[in-house]
């Protein structure tokens, strides 16, 4: 038993954290809303050399053979910067989906072993369509789709030509609050050469798909509150009213206070959820769930009491605070809004006999 | 990082609830501010010290198990899991104990620590005086050397357990021309001494949970003294930072409550309607976090690491999550949530699992102390707003 990760898994962490405070700077992530595609090939490249887009990938794919326990650390750099690219989609769901692929047949190995190395090399975006998800996160920009359609998952590979790609993939824009997050409705040409999973094993992997969009999107969160809770520090201890920082007053500092509260008992919740998907335990539905929830609510309160501390300048476009408020409300939405995960917290707490009071923390484990 | 419990810890596990299993009285005992109760309680303790299970943590020497703090909060599960009373002497055991092991000479060691684990000697706090509460470092009772005594004047006030306890702890002058911080020391004060007054207050309960304590020329050796002398606040401030983190705070207190939560919510859900269910829910996965930090910070300590200022963070999580189950309680039961337990309906149609209403009402007013006591809830944000945060000092 122990509750905490390995030097090397925080190395790797800051490693990610220092990365992407250079590379990923708010400047960086205003460039990537604006332009037409909204990817960065070069930064998507860079963040494969280090590893994160590969990160789960098998080692003889390219990648470092982790799991959920080490890339729940680097989503939440992720978070941290606000990177408006699809890590969520492509590292956290679409590696291990194409991973258990590859144990289910010759169709799926060969598919995983198409696709593995270049996620690892950076050579290619995944975006999902998933039931749970009103909409494709990056479809445009994806080299492959995973969707379901009825009870069966496909593989499409939209062609790398505009022409032909409009062809098999129709992708059609839905202008949202959060513009690192580019989500469409899909129309795609499916059919059975396109089928890579069916019935109860499509089912299967969709399940866990979810799972681990869920827990990616609580990571994120908790790297985004930290930031919220960061930039407002900052800003409080340098804005001055009636002739002292504005962070010397309590009605502030209680507010931030109430946020650093929140914040630490996410934390613990969103790291043993990364275990749980990781090591496949009993209870993991409920502490995804649990970990969405819990981070969900915390940048929720980030967000308004971070807004709060900057006042009107914290309402402008210009103040980078807005970068991470619409993260933090985009990210409470995907893979299962608040009322989805409490329905599913719910009934497990609720059933007859449910295994919960002192002693059982743990033991969904198993 | 690995959550599950090793082969030996399921053998503690399974040996503490055996015991447990065999020892708890069956019956629940009065409320430990009652006299009756006091001495049913303490006879509890000298059952679970024979047992081995009074103080898990503790060094076998001082009277307890030798055991890691692992293993103390699988025991703590174990022990509100079975429904077990609650700690009389959690004064000594979970505060001064802890602050004797860092601060302690060996003679103070080998004095106290036994008599604590055993509870043989219950301990009363004294730290808040009529103009220090909030501000400690306002304490007025002087402590005037002579010789090899001190001699004690002055007023502790809200001294928890004071009613019936044997010893108190505290923090007096000992340094007259001193201020705020400084020439403060740390005595340990026998309550039976000459000169001492113990006045009973009744709390919102209507118990006599804590105490006025007058000391009028009361003398008390000078080996009572822990650490040096003027040395008190240093002292002080670590016993605090144990009230408000790990020890006393134990999560399975609250998980039992949330289960508790739990049960009462199934038994009235006909009524209960949507919003309440997820209130209670929260509840529930708030006192699950609560439990999953702990475990964090307990591998934490177990790898070296120290508590600081967090427990502030800790003790505002679980005084808020307490008041805030009981509050959602009362609410499930509505209109009987004000009965109290001699009223004949109140423990009929209200019962729901192991709790009657009453208890919750009792539970709920003890709960409504908890953002106060140990340090009010406004002084712990305003320790990690400037602490951990890095906010400038307020004026």
């Amino acid at each position: 038993m122990r509750f905490g990760f390995s030097d090397e898994q925080l190395l790797l962490q800051s490693t990610v954290r220092d990365f992407l405070r250079k590379e990923c700077p708010p400047e960086a992530v205003r460039r990537l809303w604006a332009s037409e595609t909204g990817h960065d090939p070069a930064l998507w490249a860079q963040l494969a050399e280090l590893g994160v887009l590969g990160a789960g990938v098998p080692e003889a794919h390219g990648g470092l053979g982790l799991d959920e326990r080490d890339l729940v650390l680097l989503l939440e750099e992720t978070g941290r910067a606000a990177l408006p690219l699809p890590v969520v989609a492509t590292a956290a769901v679409a590696v291990p989906l194409l991973r258990e692929l590859g144990e289910t047949g010759a169709a799926g190995a060969a598919l995983a072993a198409r696709w593995l190395p270049r996620i690892a090399a950076g050579d290619a975006i995944v975006a999902i369509g998933h039931p749970e998800n009103e909409f494709v996160a990056d479809a445009a920009v994806a080299d492959l789709l995973l969707i379901a359609e009825g009870d069966a998952l496909h593989a499409i590979e939209p062609a790398s030509d505009a022409a032909n790609r409009s062809d098999r993939v129709r992708c059609i824009r839905q202008p949202a609050n959060d513009p690192g997050r580019r989500i469409y409705a899909v129309e795609c040409r499916t059919s059975a050469e396109t089928q890579v999973a069916t019935g109860a094993a499509a089912q299967r992997l969709l399940d866990a798909a979810f799972e681990r969009g869920a827990l990616a999107c609580a990571a994120q969160l908790l790297g985004a509150t930290e930031q919220m809770l960061a930039l407002a520090v900052s800003y409080a201890c340098q804005r001055e009213q009636f002739g002292r920082p504005i962070g010397s007053f309590q009605a502030v500092q209680h507010q931030l206070a109430d946020v650093k509260v929140q914040l630490e008992y996410a934390r613990p919740v969103v790291y043993k959820a990364a275990w749980s998907v990781a090591c496949r335990a009993r209870s993991r539905a409920v502490d995804v769930s649990h970990a969405k929830l819990a981070a969900g609510a915390a940048g929720a309160l980030a967000a308004r009491r971070a807004l709060q501390v900057h006042g009107a300048i914290g309402y402008t476009w210009e103040q980078d605070l807005h970068l991470w408020m619409r993260r933090a409300w985009s990210l409470a939405l995907d893979w299962g809004a608040e009322p989805r995960h409490l329905a599913r917290v719910s009934e497990f707490v609720l059933a007859d006999g449910a295994p919960i009071g002192p002693g059982h923390t743990f033991e969904g484990a198993a | 990082m690995d959550l599950l419990p090793t082969a030996a810890q399921q053998a503690f596990r399974a040996g503490a609830r055996a015991w447990l299993e065999a020892n708890v009285p069956s019956t629940s005992l009065r409320s430990f501010d009652t006299r009756e109760g006091f001495e049913q309680h303490r006879a509890w303790e000298r059952r679970l010290h024979a047992g081995g299970f009074a103080m898990v943590p503790w060094p076998v020497e001082y009277g307890g198990r030798g055991a890691d703090l692992l293993e103390w909060l699988i025991f703590e599960e174990e022990y509100y899991r079975a429904g077990a009373p609650k700690r009389v002497n959690q004064n000594g055991i979970f505060l001064l104990g802890p602050t004797i092991m860092e601060f302690g000479t060996p003679a103070q060691k080998a004095r106290f620590l036994p008599q604590i684990a055993s509870s043989e000697e219950v301990w009363a706090q004294g730290w808040s005086e009529p103009n220090a509460g909030s501000d400690m470092a306002a304490i007025q009772a002087q402590a005037r050397r002579e010789g090899d005594h001190y001699i004690l004047r002055g007023q502790k006030t809200w001294a928890s357990r004071g009613a019936f306890a044997d010893w108190l702890f505290g923090m007096f002058r000992t340094d007259p021309a001193s201020e705020r911080h400084k020439g403060l020391s740390f005595l340990l004060v026998p309550l039976d001494t000459p000169g001492v007054t113990v006045r009973p207050i009744a709390q919102l309960s209507g118990e006599t949970g804590f105490a006025e304590v007058f000391f009028d020329d009361a003398r008390v050796p000078v080996e009572n003294r822990l650490a040096g002398e003027g040395d008190g606040w240093r002292v002080a401030m670590a016993t605090a930072g144990f009230e408000r983190g790990l020890m006393l705070r134990s999560p399975a207190r609250f998980q039992k409550t949330a289960q508790q939560l739990v049960a009462l919510y199934r038994g009235h859900a006909d009524r209960a309607g949507e919003a309440l269910r997820n209130d209670v829910v929260r509840c529930w996965m708030d006192a699950e976090a609560y439990a999953l930090e702990t475990y964090r910070t307990v591998s934490r300590l177990l790898a070296g690491g120290k508590i600081g200022f967090e427990a502030s963070l800790n003790k505002i999580f679980w005084s808020e999550l307490d008041v805030r189950m009981h509050e959602t309680a009362l609410r499930i039961l509505g209109p009987r949530a004000d009965l109290l337990a001699e009223a004949p309906a109140s423990h009929a149609s209200t019962r729901a699992g192991s709790v009657s209403g009453t208890d919750w009402l009792d539970g709920y007013l003890f709960s409504l102390s908890g953002p106060i006591y140990a340090g009010t809830n406004e002084i712990q944000r305003n320790l990690i707003a400037e602490r951990i945060l890095g906010l400038p000092r307020s004026a």
